[in-house]
Order: structure tokens, then sequence, then C-alpha cells
């Protein structure tokens, strides 16, 4: 990475504060959000938006053409291994900054009209709080094994927040296989942390990446690295094929998911790609196999948002899909690191918008079934109004965000020769046009089709979507070649490189989109019981079971560990082991009694005996004290003689 | 001029009869008073070896003692009256509270 440090840090020394204003927060609703006259609310929007406000400090600071600092102190000195805990901001730390800031700021407010009533509201912030701060500690870190602890607080925040409503077994379902999926990734992630640390003697990512730059690690070692560090990513990102547990888990409430899928948690996996991509892009085979993945990943999550009934499933899948994009971005390697991170920059905008609006919805109509709404426009023109921002964005519509990151990423696959990719980005952005087109017909087109009166959102859960809405409409001309792309000067890797804007492949993706919309739009204007989709016949039935995945692993995994391997588990535990402890027991009984023995004959028999003697010869002496004071002269007259003759004898 | 074995042999049988006193006597009146035989068979011998060395310590000390014994009989006294009051008596042999 960048070697050489900004001569002038600045702000960027106070860098580490918006990782602990969150985290502050978190104490502070804990312990007093109870007791504060908005249950708490206070202490995280406050410190997030003090945060945002720093955030955007430190992001002008690259505008201005800063450079990247670092600083570390060290924590715990392991032998010859050194634990920091430190501060690495550069571009992409600044970009990610704003962008988790501002989604949670927004998360936050809406969730006071969402979560309005709920029983454990206070704690629910909390946890938001410290969702955020530990994301923002994984974006800091400037060793991998804070950014470690940042990526586990991060899984047990989204465990504890997907199950926040536990009391129905299947969010707590949910929450567990949230949690053991990703974990699943973390243990490959874990080795890939020993891998750098052995090949290199530190954990500092500064320094690896100069090694794994300079040559210094073994190509076959960075490979191994890359693809355990990748496994990780795989899990936190939820890539093909640990991507199950995305869709469950939005049994969490629906700010929740926002924040899950915009700006923590699942972009965690792109950002470790990115913040370690000195150790991917000298490994070709690693990022041959990343692409691979994203590939897959990409096109299979389009094609199973097309046949969701819940319109919040399908934007998990389509958050997969896109998590893919990026990471196929990525995988293009030095021309695509770029593109890459811009896409998941304006992608946690019309995320976290669509995923609030979803929720406005859900909030009006009590359900997230597409098939129980329909023609919302009128009633909530916001939320409307909104959504379609968003949608536009993901389906790539110009000039909103989403078009000038997923373009660059599409592009980019042409220009650098991976055209096998390259088809499959183009197919999955007809695909991405073709489901947001048809969720957002079924939603507010056609007649409503639920129970009751939908109405608008409060203003606390409308403003945060304009806020959004805003953000997905402009963020994409950051990097907007027209306008100098100065993305690019913030986020790169390498030299700074400016593509020029190419309207052959712009016309082309725009192409694809418009063919999507235009499918989407022929099947979807009027509403049918019955899904156009099933025409498919075997094929949506595949669709329909998710491929199967999820039986594939409760069938093939969880069950055998569940009754065979636990069963297996268990005799082994109550034979050997409670064995050896029971053992253990018994000798230390043998043992102790064998002391008591001791203790009580020898030990006991010395003091008692002792005492028995003075009592015995005390019972004996104790007559010469008759009291008669004569006898006591005579005996002082008799020392007195006896003294006196020992003494004329000497 | 006496010589000085006669008068450390007439002190000597002064000290005895006074220890003889305090052992055998039932009367702490008559302890008392053997007591003072004995402080003054002490005084004796410190006036005889005064004389024989010539020197004016030995009577200085034997005024010492003879004003301690006073004092110190006149406690005794005290002592031995507080005793009647409390127990009717002043038989040494009866005063053996301090025993086993």
């Amino acid at each position: 990475m960048q070697a050489e440090l900004a001569a002038e840090p600045g702000i960027l020394q106070f860098a580490w504060v918006i990782v602990v204003l969150p985290m502050a927060s978190f104490a502070l609703i804990v312990f007093f959000g109870k007791r504060m006259p908005w249950k708490g609310v206070e202490f995280g929007v406050l410190a997030v938006g003090a945060g945002l406000v720093l955030s955007l400090q430190v992001l002008w600071h690259f505008v201005q053409g800063g450079g990247p600092y670092e600083k570390g102190l060290t924590w715990a000195p392991v032998g010859p291994f050194t634990l920091e805990i430190g501060q690495y901001v550069d571009g992409l730390t600044a970009v990610m900054f704003v962008l988790v800031c501002t989604v949670s700021l927004c998360v936050q407010v809406y969730s006071i009209g969402y979560m309005h009533g709920d029983t454990r509201y206070t704690w629910f912030f909390a946890a938001l709080s410290l969702f955020t701060g530990s994301m923002l500690n994984l974006v800091v870190a400037n060793n991998l094994f804070q950014l470690l602890v940042g990526w586990e607080l991060v899984g047990i925040c989204s465990y504890l927040l997907i199950g926040h409503w536990w009391e129905e077994k299947i969010n707590s379902d949910a929450a567990i296989k949230a949690f053991i999926t990703t974990k699943t990734g973390d243990v490959p992630f874990l080795f890939g942390i020993f891998t750098l640390v052995f090949a290199t003697g530190t954990s500092n990512i500064a320094r690896i990446s100069e090694a794994a730059e300079m040559g210094h690690i073994s190509h076959g070692l960075l490979v191994v690295a890359a693809l355990l560090l990748f496994g990780g990513a795989i899990g936190k990102s939820a890539q093909f094929p640990l991507h199950v547990w995305l869709p469950d888990a939005m049994q969490g409430p629906t700010p929740v998911s926002a924040l899950i899928h915009a700006a923590t948690m699942v972009v965690a996996g792109v950002y470790l790609v990115g913040r370690m991509f000195a150790v991917f892009s000298p490994a070709g085979s690693a990022m041959a196999f990343v692409s691979t993945i994203a590939g897959i990943t990409m096109l299979i999550a389009a094609l199973l948002a097309m046949v969701q009934d819940d319109i919040k499933r399908v934007l998990a899948y389509s958050t997969v899909s896109q998590l893919a994009y990026m990471i196929a971005g990525l995988s293009l390697g030095e021309r695509g690191y770029t593109p890459g991170l811009f896409h998941m920059f304006t992608h946690g905008f019309f995320k976290a918008l669509m995923f609030l609006a979803a929720g406005s919805v859900i909030h009006a109509v009590h359900s997230s079934n597409m098939s129980e709404m329909g023609g919302l426009r009128k009633s909530m023109p916001v939320t409307f109004w909104t959504f379609m921002i968003g949608g536009g964005a993901l389906a790539g519509i110009p000039p909103l965000a989403g078009f000038w990151s997923k373009d660059e990423i599409i592009t980019m696959a042409f220009k650098t020769g991976h055209y096998g990719l390259w088809v499959v980005t183009m197919l999955t952005a007809v695909v991405t046009a073709f489901y947001m087109t048809r969720a957002m017909l079924l939603t507010f087109f056609g007649e409503y089709r639920g129970h009751g009166h939908p109405h608008e959102s409060p203003a606390v859960m409308t403003v945060p979507l304009v806020v959004l809405a805003a953000g997905s409409a402009v963020v994409g001309f950051l990097g907007a070649p027209q306008l100098s792309a100065v993305f690019a000067d913030w986020v790169h890797f390498g030299p700074v490189e400016h593509e020029p804007f190419s309207y052959g492949f712009a016309a082309i993706s725009v192409l694809g989109a418009g063919l999507g919309l235009y499918a989407g739009y022929s099947l979807y204007t009027r509403w049918t019981e019955r899904e156009p989709l099933r025409a498919l016949g075997p094929g949506y039935a595949l669709l329909e079971n998710k491929y199967y995945l999820d039986d594939i692993y409760l069938r093939g995994i969880v069950r055998p560990i569940q009754y065979r391997l636990s069963a297996a588990v268990s005799w082994f535990d109550r034979t050997l082991i409670d064995g050896i402890v029971n053992g253990v027991a018994k000798l230390t009984q043998g043992v102790s009694g064998g002391v008591h023995g001791f203790d009580l004959t020898v030990i006991d028999g010395a003091v008692n005996g002792i005492a028995q003697t003075a009592g015995f010869t005390g019972g004996i002496l104790r007559y010469i004290q008759s009291g008669n004071v004569q006898r006591y002269a005579a005996f002082l007259f008799a020392g007195v003689v006896i003294m006196a003759i020992i003494i004329t004898r000497i | 001029m006496i010589r000085l074995p006669l008068v450390l042999f007439f002190s000597a049988a002064l000290f005895s009869t006074g220890v003889y006193g305090v052992l055998a006597r039932r009367n702490a009146v008559l302890v008392l008073m053997s007591i003072e035989l004995m402080l003054n068979a002490v005084n004796v011998n410190l006036v005889a070896f005064s004389q024989l060395w010539q020197h004016i310590t030995g009577q200085v000390f034997a005024l010492f003692v003879i004003a301690v014994a006073a004092a110190e009989v006149g406690i005794g006294l005290a002592i031995v009256i507080l005793i009647y009051r409390n127990r009717e008596t002043i038989s040494v042999d009866e005063v053996n509270l301090l025993k086993w």
C-alpha cells in the first residue's frame, strides 16, 4: 500500500474518536438509556452524528489530496510478536467512515419511528451503537487482529439484532444460522491471519502489504493466505456457498437489515479483500477462484430474487448479488480495485434506502409479502418515490448511483479480458433490472390487495428515506469520468488511473437494464394470482427451493452433526471425558481421605499432646501456689540461701 | 572498741530472729515487727563496717534504711488494718485468697 505517510496528519490523528463515540454511546445506553427522556436514542444519534461530522472532515483531508496516516500503539508484546492497537486511515477508510456513519445515522433516526413501542427499544439502540462501533473498529484497524476483533463483534451484533424478536423460534433460528454460517467462514479467515503473521512476523496491515508487494512472501504462501482470507469474506459477505444465512437474516427488524446489508456486516468481507488487496493482487490463482465464486454468486442470487414474494427477501438476494459484483470488480486486479469499492460505496446508499423504504411499506401494510401489497404509490408517495430512486439505482438506470459503479465493473471486466465474467455481469444486470421492476410493480402499482388502509409513515421515518434517496441519486457522480472521477483519487491501488468513459459499453449496460425493465414490465403490469414465472416449470421449482441448498446443508451437514456426530461426541464425552473427570475426582477423594487421617492423628495429636502436657504439668505445679504468704517467703529465703551458696562457691 | 566479729555475730543473730519471726509468726503485726528486726540487723552491719573502714557512707545508708523502714511500717500497718476490717482477723494464715 502507499508507503509515504502524510506530512501533516491533522484531523486523521483523531480518526479513532469516530470509533470510540458509538462504543461509548453503547455503554451509556446500556447503563443510563432507560432513564433518559428519549430512552437512550439521543446517545446513539449524537454519537453517530458527531462521528459523521468527523468522518466528513477526514474525507475532506483526502479531497484536498492528503496522504494516508498510520499510528499504532503496542498493546501486548507476545514473545517476538507484538499485538498492536491502532489506526490506519487512507481514502478507503475515510469513504467507509462516511458510509457507515451516514447509514447508521439514518437507520437510527428511522428506528425511532419503526421500533416505537418495542419491548426492548433501548436495548435495540444499544446494539445498533455497538454494531456501528464494531464496524468502524474493523475499518480503522491497522492490524489484522484488531480487524478480527471488529469482525467478530460485527458478527455477534448481527446475531443479537437478527434475533431481536427472539420470542418467535423462527427468529432465533435465523440468528443462530447467521452466526454459525458466518463462523464457518471465520475459521479459514483466522488461519489466513496466522499464515500472514507466520510469513511476515507482523500483523500490521501496512507492513504485510509492503512485504507482499516487495515479494518477501513466497507466491504459494500468498495464494494460501488469499484463499483463506477470502474464506472469511465468503462467510461474511454471503457468497456462494455460504450465502444461505443472509435471506434468513430478514427475520430481524427491517432497520437492522438495512444496517447489515448496506454499511456493516456484509460489506466487511468486501472491505477485507480491498484492505488486503496487496495480498490478493499478486496471487493469480486465488484471484481466479475469487472471480469464479463472485460470478456464480452474482447470477444465482439474482435468479433467486426473481421468485421471492417477500419484499425483504428480494432485497436480500439482491444484496448477495451486488456483493458479488463488488468482489468480481476486485477480482479483476488493480484496475478493478476502484470500481469494486466504488460499487460498495454507492450500494451502501441505495440498499439502505430500499430496505428502509421496504420497512416503511411493511410498517404500513403489516405484511412483507408483495402479494398483499400493490397500489401503494398513491397512499405512500414519499416511500414510493424514494423506493423508485433506490430501485432505479440498483437496476443501473443512469444517472443514478448504481449505474456509474456497476457500469464501471462491467466495462472493466471486458477491458481486462475477463469475457466469461463480463457475460455473467451483463446477464445479472438484466436479471437485476427485471426483479427490481417486478418488486416495484407488485408493491406500488395496480390495485391494493391487502387489508386495512395503508398510510404514509411519520416524518421521522421518511426524512432518512429522502436523505438516502438524495445520496443514491448523487454519489454516483463522484465516480463519473465526465466529472473527473474524484473517487479514484481517494480510493486506488497503485497509481491513480482514470479510465476513460466508454459510451459504447454504457449503452450496452443501459440496454441490458432496459431489457430487464421491459421484461418485468410486460409480465407484471397486471397482477395475476398465478406467478407468471411458473411457466418456467422445473426451473421455477429449483429457484423456489433455493437450489435445494438449504436442504442439502440441512440433510448433509446439520442433521448428521445433530444426530450422528453429536451422539458420538456425547458418548465420547460421557465415557471417556467423564471417566477421566470422575477418576480424577475419585483419586482426589482418596488422597484427601488420607490427608484427613494424617491431619486428625498426627497434626492434631501433636497439638493436643502439647496442650495436654502443659495442662498436666500445670496441674502438678499449681499446688505450689498455696496462697500462704509465709510459705512464699520461705521459698524466697531458701532461694536466697541457695544463690548465696552458689555465688560463694564460685 | 568492740571487735568486729562480735558485732557481726550479733547482727546475724538478730537477722535470723527476724527471719524466724517472718516465717513462723501468724500475727501480721508480729510479722511486720520481725521485718523491722531484719532491717535493723542490716543497719548494725552497715554501721559496723562504716566504723571499720572509717567511711561515712555506711552510716548514711543506715539512716536511709531507717527512713524507708518507717515508711514501710506505715504502709504495712495500714494494710493490716484494712485486712482486719474486711476479714475480722489479722492471721497471715487465713489471708490465702491468692492460690490455685
